[in-house]
């Protein structure tokens, strides 16, 4: 076990934990930080997407002795009241179904918009196929990406 | 008009509830529009039934009593309870019921019959309520209660108006009405509305809504490891390496399986990856080849007695100018839903608290209280959202494991599963193979034979419905295979398949005897119609006009050049669908771009949510034919997660468009019923496109279509 500091949200937050302890498994279970989702621990279905630095990292395969001083962001503070343009298209288009991929979907979203504000539909499927939607709601989450896109989807 | 008797429980009308520092009301509160704003706080809620409860304010919370997995039944029921009651949706707060089985009927999400079961009981509920505020406004005003009219939660009598908010009070009092008049649904304002996802706020912002969110103060995690192949069991373990794990605070073995409890997931999962566990041989050790070679030999074994056997089919078989038969096959398929699956159990001396994502609640309150000896009375199950359920979640086995492992630690504690633990621990789509036959008879069908295999899986055809009516010899017969792999419901049990199968051999027959595919269908549904053979179990009315419909708007027989077409239709649960893929053929082999889907499900509650649910049934579809694929060797599953195991993904995913027969029919099925045509709609359009016919899913393996 070992102390860490991490900045989560803008936040400085101290654990004590295994150096391998995966940051999906700090921000849920020691932080209490549940919209982070678990769904397959390898980097295969983007449940546990975060941001890294701005960047779409997936938690479940970065251990915390990864991070440093690197800032991160989960989907509890990428707004203030899902209130970032990409949370409000998932609204405008209710993209979920049962939702629990929901959060992932939206993280790589929002990291992708920051960097490609107005992506084409390949750039939209060669960002966005890292993260498994098992109930299918692919095309609505294009629809959102585009919509927030146009309405300046890069809120950083 | 319908008029029906209300048979609603008495005591439950005479509760009141004061809400004490807002405690009470936990669900979703829509107030965010100014109006809202202005309303004071609700201080008194009163019951008036079980499915709902409206506040001196105006507020009306209802209960949405079915297991929520993506279905979005916690926004659609409500509707219906709030469309009858006659109140703003804006006022409505959602609340997800508990467990109860005096209140509510068939609390089980599957075989899309929510809302078709509770359909004529949610509309009571409200139409009930509403009669009993006219009743209560009618004796405060001494008038009569027939003049009175309702709007949007508030009571009209000429120009004397009350809020339901204002009559509440009194209302808990006043006797039940015994007959209700639910609305003519001409008159619907809140049904066939789109009304957003209840829970959509809380699920774009992160909130703890599903199983695997659940925590309780000090509470422990587990992980556990079972048998790894089909026929194993466990013969010893050693757990010094899992013991030393940080964090590790016992390993107690169950059954056949072991736990490793811990302070924390991770370190629970870490314990469970260092036990070193022998197992030994208790059964057979399963192979997919010799599954394969055995089904198939079963589809040329007459079955004692038939399905059903009209006409004279070997008669039929024997005059034909031509018979046309093909074998279609499928694998066995995990369900993998996105939330692996997890449950909450705290077990003491008294009883059995249980919490999490389960489609069958009550059913698993029982087995509960069968495995830990207890009374149903002392073991409670609450539900939570689910991520995803496609039927894995109708088997409490999670359930039981926890109450297990809860009863020997006896401590409050979460099981979690990893991928690889839910991936392999059974309850797969059975695999199965089809062979249909068709005796050519003057450019027609005369006779038509279906034989069905598969592994754990009973009746593999549905004999009683399409083409069932439409052929004078007709005849079906199926054979189960017995096996040590445990199989289950799976998203559109059997007809997963059956349906791509059958509509693929369709599109063969329409080909081998040059005929429009569309027009091959209704034929033959023009036949059951009109002069059925037997007894049929569906309607060939619907089916035709489905499949009008879907030809009409996909451009059927003018696709444009570059893109090929394939028609499927099915029917299911209750529900019509009739599907056009469009498919191109770039380099890189054969993608499907969109898929057009025309619906009949009767009446359509909340569109939006709908045509969501449709779209996700075709893409769920369209990627299992594609890449599902599960196979065992020695009984060991050859796929245990997402680096092995394909599912669709976003470049992957074909544009759907929906469009509804308009109907005030009762509601029908929707979860499930656009999944079975989508893989043939897939294989007839990739034909046309590639002159490939495809006989075996996944259809990516075909090397000579996909490279
Ligand atoms: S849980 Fe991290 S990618 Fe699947
Ligand atoms: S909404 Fe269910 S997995 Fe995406």
């Amino acid at each position: 076990m070992a102390n860490f500091s991490i900045d989560v949200n803008g936040e400085s937050r101290q654990v004590n934990v295994d150096p391998d302890t995966p940051m999906l498994w700090v921000l849920r279970d020691e932080l209490n930080l549940k919209g982070t989702k678990f769904g397959c621990g390898i980097a295969q279905c983007g449940a546990c997407t975060i941001h890294l630095n701005g960047e779409a990292v997936r938690s479940c395969s970065t251990p915390i002795s990864a991070i440093g001083n690197a800032s991160i962001t989960t989907i509890e503070g990428l707004s203030e009241n899902g209130s970032h343009p990409v949370q409000e298209a998932w609204m405008e288009e209710d993209v979920p179904q049962c939702g629990y991929c929901q959060a992932g979907q939206i993280m790589s979203a929002s990291a992708m918009l920051s960097k490609i504000p107005n992506p084409t539909e390949a750039d939209i499927h060669q960002n966005m196929s890292g993260n498994i939607c098992r109930c299918g709601t692919y095309p609505r989450i294009k629809k959102a990406i585009m919509r927030a896109a146009e309405k300046g989807g890069n809120n950083e | 008009m319908t008029v029906i008797k209300t048979k609603i429980n008495r005591r439950s009308f005479l509760k009141t509830s004061a809400l004490a520092g807002g405690g009470i009301v936990i669900g979703f509160n829509w107030g965010c529009t100014p109006a809202d704003m202005a309303r004071p706080e609700a201080s008194a809620w009163y019951e008036v039934n079980a499915f709902l409860t409206i506040a001196d304010n105006g507020e009306v919370t209802i209960m949405s009593p079915n297991p929520e997995i993506g279905q979005n039944i916690k926004t659609s029921m409500p509707m219906i309870v709030a469309e009858e009651l006659d109140v703003n949706w804006e006022d409505v707060i959602v609340k997800q019921a508990p467990l109860n089985t005096e209140s509510f009927t068939r609390q089980v999400a599957g075989g899309s019959q929510s809302i078709r079961s509770s359909w004529t009981i949610l509309r009571t509920a409200g139409a009930t309520a509403r009669k009993l505020l006219i009743n209560t406004a009618a004796k405060e005003w001494q008038v009569d209660p027939s003049g009175i009219t309702t709007e949007n939660g508030v009571v009209k009598y000429g120009k004397m108006t009350m809020t339901y908010g204002e009559l509440a009070a009194k209302a808990v009092m006043e006797e039940i009405p015994e007959e209700v008049e639910l609305k003519d649904p001409k008159d619907f304002k809140i049904i066939g509305q789109a009304k957003k996802n209840v829970d959509l706020d809380g699920i774009i912002t992160g909130e703890p809504l599903f199983g695997l969110d659940f925590k309780r103060e000090g509470m422990v995690y587990a992980a556990a490891m079972r048998p790894p192949a089909f026929g194993t069991k466990l013969k010893s373990f050693d757990d010094s390496d899992a013991r030393a794990v940080n964090g590790v605070s016992d390993v107690v073995q169950f059954g056949n399986k072991i736990a490793v409890i811990a302070n924390s997931t991770w370190a629970a999962m870490k314990g469970k990856n260092a036990l070193k566990a022998e197992w030994e041989r208790d059964g057979k050790l399963e192979n997919t080849t010799d599954h394969d070679r055995q089904l198939l030999r079963m589809l040329d074994t007459p079955e004692k007695e038939p399905r059903r056997n009209d006409g004279n089919v070997r008669r039929a078989f024997a005059n034909a100018d031509k018979v046309i038969e093909r074998v279609y096959e499928a694998p066995f398929l995990p369900h993998n839903t996105m939330e692996p699956m997890n449950f909450f159990a705290d077990v003491t001396d008294t009883k059995a608290e249980l919490i999490g994502p389960i489609q069958t609640p009550q059913w698993t309150q029982g087995r509960v209280a069968q495995l830990l000896g207890r009374e149903a009375a002392d073991v409670t199950i609450d539900m939570t959202r689910m991520g995803g359920g496609f039927g894995r979640r109708l088997y409490g086995d999670f359930a039981l494991e926890v109450a297990e492992i809860s009863d020997k630690i006896r401590k409050p504690v979460k099981l979690v599963f990893s991928r690889e633990d839910d991936m392999t621990a059974g309850t797969y789509r059975p695999a199965s193979k089809y062979k249909f036959r068709a005796a050519i008879k003057n450019g027609k069908i005369d006779g038509y034979h279906l034989t069905g295999s598969g592994v754990n899986s009973g009746n593999v055809t549905r004999q009683n419905w399409f083409p069932a009516g439409g052929i004078e010899n007709y005849k079906v017969e199926t054979h189960n295979l017995r096996s040590n792999i445990t199989t289950g419901a799976w998203r559109a049990p059997i007809t997963n398949f059956l349906a791509i199968a059958e509509q693929s051999f369709f599109d063969e027959v329409a080909a081998e005897i040059g005929m429009d595919a569309v027009q091959l269908r209704l034929d033959i549904l023009e036949r059951a119609k009109n002069n059925p053979v037997g007894e049929i179990d569906y309607e060939p009315e619907k089916m035709i006009g489905v499949i009008k419909l879907a030809a009409e708007k996909a451009g059927w027989g003018n696709a444009p050049s570059g893109i090929s077409h394939g028609f499927s239709c099915y029917y299911s649960h209750n529900t019509y669908v009739a599907e056009v893929a469009h498919v191109t053929n770039a380099s890189g082999g054969p993608k499907v771009a969109r898929v057009t889907c025309a619906v009949d499900c009767g009446i359509v509650i909340n569109p939006d949510a709908a045509i969501n649910q449709v779209q996700g049934g075709v893409v769920d579809g369209v990627g299992h034919a594609m890449y599902g694929d599960f196979s065992f060797v020695n009984g060991t599953p050859q796929a245990s997660n997402f680096d092995k195991y394909r599912l669709i993904r976003a470049k992957e995913a074909p544009e759907v468009d929906v469009h509804f027969v308009e109907s005030l029919n009762d509601p029908t099925g929707l979860g499930e019923p656009s999944l079975p045509p989508a893989g043939g709609a897939v294989a007839n359009a990739i034909a046309k496109a590639t002159g490939n016919r495809l006989y075996k899913i996944p259809f990516i393996k075909e090397e000579i279509v996909f490279g």
